[in-house]
């Protein structure tokens, strides 16, 4: 029944990914976009995959749309007329979609016990995981101690991506952006801002709350710095919209953001090279502390926290860069 | 006593989906933004209310029914204000709602 | 139980998803996406309990967050465009 359902969002998956290619409103593609996140992190959800499930909807329901929005103001609204040579491209993906389709007659049944991934490291970690580290979630325990050096890859790609939009963005524009006289703008009262303002003046301490509940909890449930870096980050995200990007850059200036954008990469390489002070190899935390366990339990939170803090910083630079550059 | 829950619950749940479809039928077939916003709306809320309520009386006093009532409170907070803040922003930027009877083939700007 | 609530919700949200495609105007879509959203909340709250974990509900309340943080971000984008079309041609006059 389970997979009825997950059959029927699939459809409608296809159906939204068919409708963004083919509007020729990038607005309407970029909402169409959100709709399509949130079929997925559903899907997910059905599969019985909460992190991933959790990450898709912190991530690519709320922070994708307003960055793409931001990537909107900057440049034009309406698609350029698509090229003649289609044919070819057509041609290109039906070849590429029959090989992929091909491929997949050799693929074990969803949910096969027998199948490969099941077999081998997957049903070590499962084993060691209680053993080893104790912590209920083996989602984060693979990620965090048994993969860390993996983990510790990600942070750096994320941050090494918010260093390269920065780059770009901060390069000086041939005086494209003119400036908006406040005088000219017709009065708009009140009425629009008052109740959203309200509203969300209320909301953003409990997301904010969320946010550190889901990066404490990732060791019990879906959960971890990935997560909550994006939750709060979003928060950060609502109050900029709310009262103005001035007002969130006094809250939390750049300086500090940039601060937390290397911070968290740094927290997570000082673990590990923590962990060869103390004697053992380069991120083996059962080296922190006298019992091994307790030592996988700081080391894990400690790196959590590490992602959290550079997925923030990360995501609000960003965001910041885009909201300075185009006003529109 | 249990059995009187579950009947509760039942109804509750059932009522919930019933306000759901109606909700989606409403916003496919209302002729006009603001009446497709009404639809929305009104049975977002309303079939959170009896969705969640129903689901609470069979999870019973633990963790998850203090995750469940977050989960409608914050429902109840965004979901009006959401609309709210749609309606405000089509007005002002010029969707006129309609007068009249629509003639078929007229789409509202 | 369940299920009928289930199956209630994933018709309401193809509904919901017609509507994003067919809407003349910007704010039909965004309306949609909001009943989308809204309705992926319930329908993980409700398979949540379907699967005996309830400690899948945090994605719920992350879901409820997110949704409104994105339409609210889409209609401050499209009052900063109209404020900029009004103030060129302000300036135009």
């Amino acid at each position: 029944m389970i997979i009825l359902f997950g059959i029927f969002l699939l459809t409608l998956l296809v159906i939204t990914a068919l409708a963004i290619v083919r509007s020729e409103s990038l607005f309407a593609a970029v909402i169409l976009t959100g709709i399509f996140s949130l079929l997925m992190a559903a899907n997910f959800f059905l599969l019985d995959a909460a992190d991933v499930a959790l990450t898709e909807a912190a991530i690519g329901a709320g922070i994708s749309t307003v960055l793409f929005l931001g990537a909107l103001a900057l440049t034009g609204e309406h698609e350029r007329g698509s090229s003649k040579n289609r044919m070819a491209a057509l041609g290109v993906v039906t070849i590429t979609t029959l090989i992929v389709i091909y491929a997949t007659f050799d693929k074990p049944r969803l949910g096969d016990p027998d199948a490969p991934v099941q077999q081998h490291v997957g049903a070590w970690y499962l084993e060691n995981t209680p053993k080893l580290i104790d912590i209920p979630n083996a989602v984060t325990a693979v990620l965090g101690s048994f993969r860390g050096y993996d983990t510790l890859g990600e942070v750096f790609v994320v941050f090494t991506a918010g260093i390269g939009v920065l780059f770009l963005l901060s390069a000086r524009s041939a005086g494209r952006t003119e400036e908006i006289d406040p005088a000219n703008v017709p009065n708009r009262g009140l009425r629009h801002y008052l109740v959203p303002r309200v509203v969300g003046r209320m909301l953003i301490p409990f997301i904010f709350l969320f946010g550190l509940y889901v990066q404490f909890h990732g060791d019990y449930g879906p959960g971890g710095g990935f997560q909550a870096g994006a939750i709060v980050a979003a928060a950060v995200i609502l109050y900029a919209l709310l009262e103005g990007e001035a007002e969130a850059l006094r809250v939390l200036p750049l300086s500090v953001l940039k601060w937390l954008v290397a911070g968290g990469a740094l927290l997570y390489g000082a673990v590990g090279v923590t962990g060869m002070l103390l004697g053992g190899n380069f991120l083996d935390y059962s080296v922190l502390a006298s019992d091994p366990i307790v030592g996988q339990h700081i080391g894990i939170i400690l790196i959590e926290l590490g992602v959290g803090i550079t997925v923030t910083g990360v995501l609000l630079c960003v965001f910041h860069a885009f909201a300075a550059r185009g006003k529109v | 006593m249990a059995l009187a829950i579950d009947i509760l619950s039942w109804v509750l749940l059932s009522l919930g989906g019933v306000f759901v479809f109606i909700g989606g039928l409403g916003a496919l077939r209302m002729p006009n933004l603001y009446t497709r916003i009404h639809a929305a709306s009104l049975t977002d809320t309303m079939a959170a209310v009896l969705i969640i309520g129903g689901i609470m009386l069979q999870a019973g006093l633990t963790l998850a029914t203090i995750k469940l009532a977050a989960i409608l409170l914050f429902l109840l907070l965004t979901s009006p204000t959401a609309s709210n803040a749609l309606a405000s922003a089509a007005i002002l930027s010029g969707v006129q709602p309609d007068e009249g009877p629509i003639e078929r083939g007229r789409t509202s700007r | 139980m369940y299920y009928a609530v289930t199956i209630a919700t994933l018709i309401t949200m193809a509904l919901a998803l017609v509507r994003a495609l067919l809407g003349p105007t910007i704010y039909d879509r965004l309306l949609a996406a909001n009943m989308f959203g809204t309705k992926t909340v319930l329908l993980l709250s409700v398979v949540a309990f379907l699967y005996g974990r309830p400690d899948f509900l945090d994605l719920a309340l992350v879901y409820a967050l997110i949704n409104f943080i994105g339409v609210i971000a889409v209609l401050e984008f499209i009052r900063l465009r109209e404020d900029s079309n009004d103030a060129r041609q302000g300036a135009d006059e």
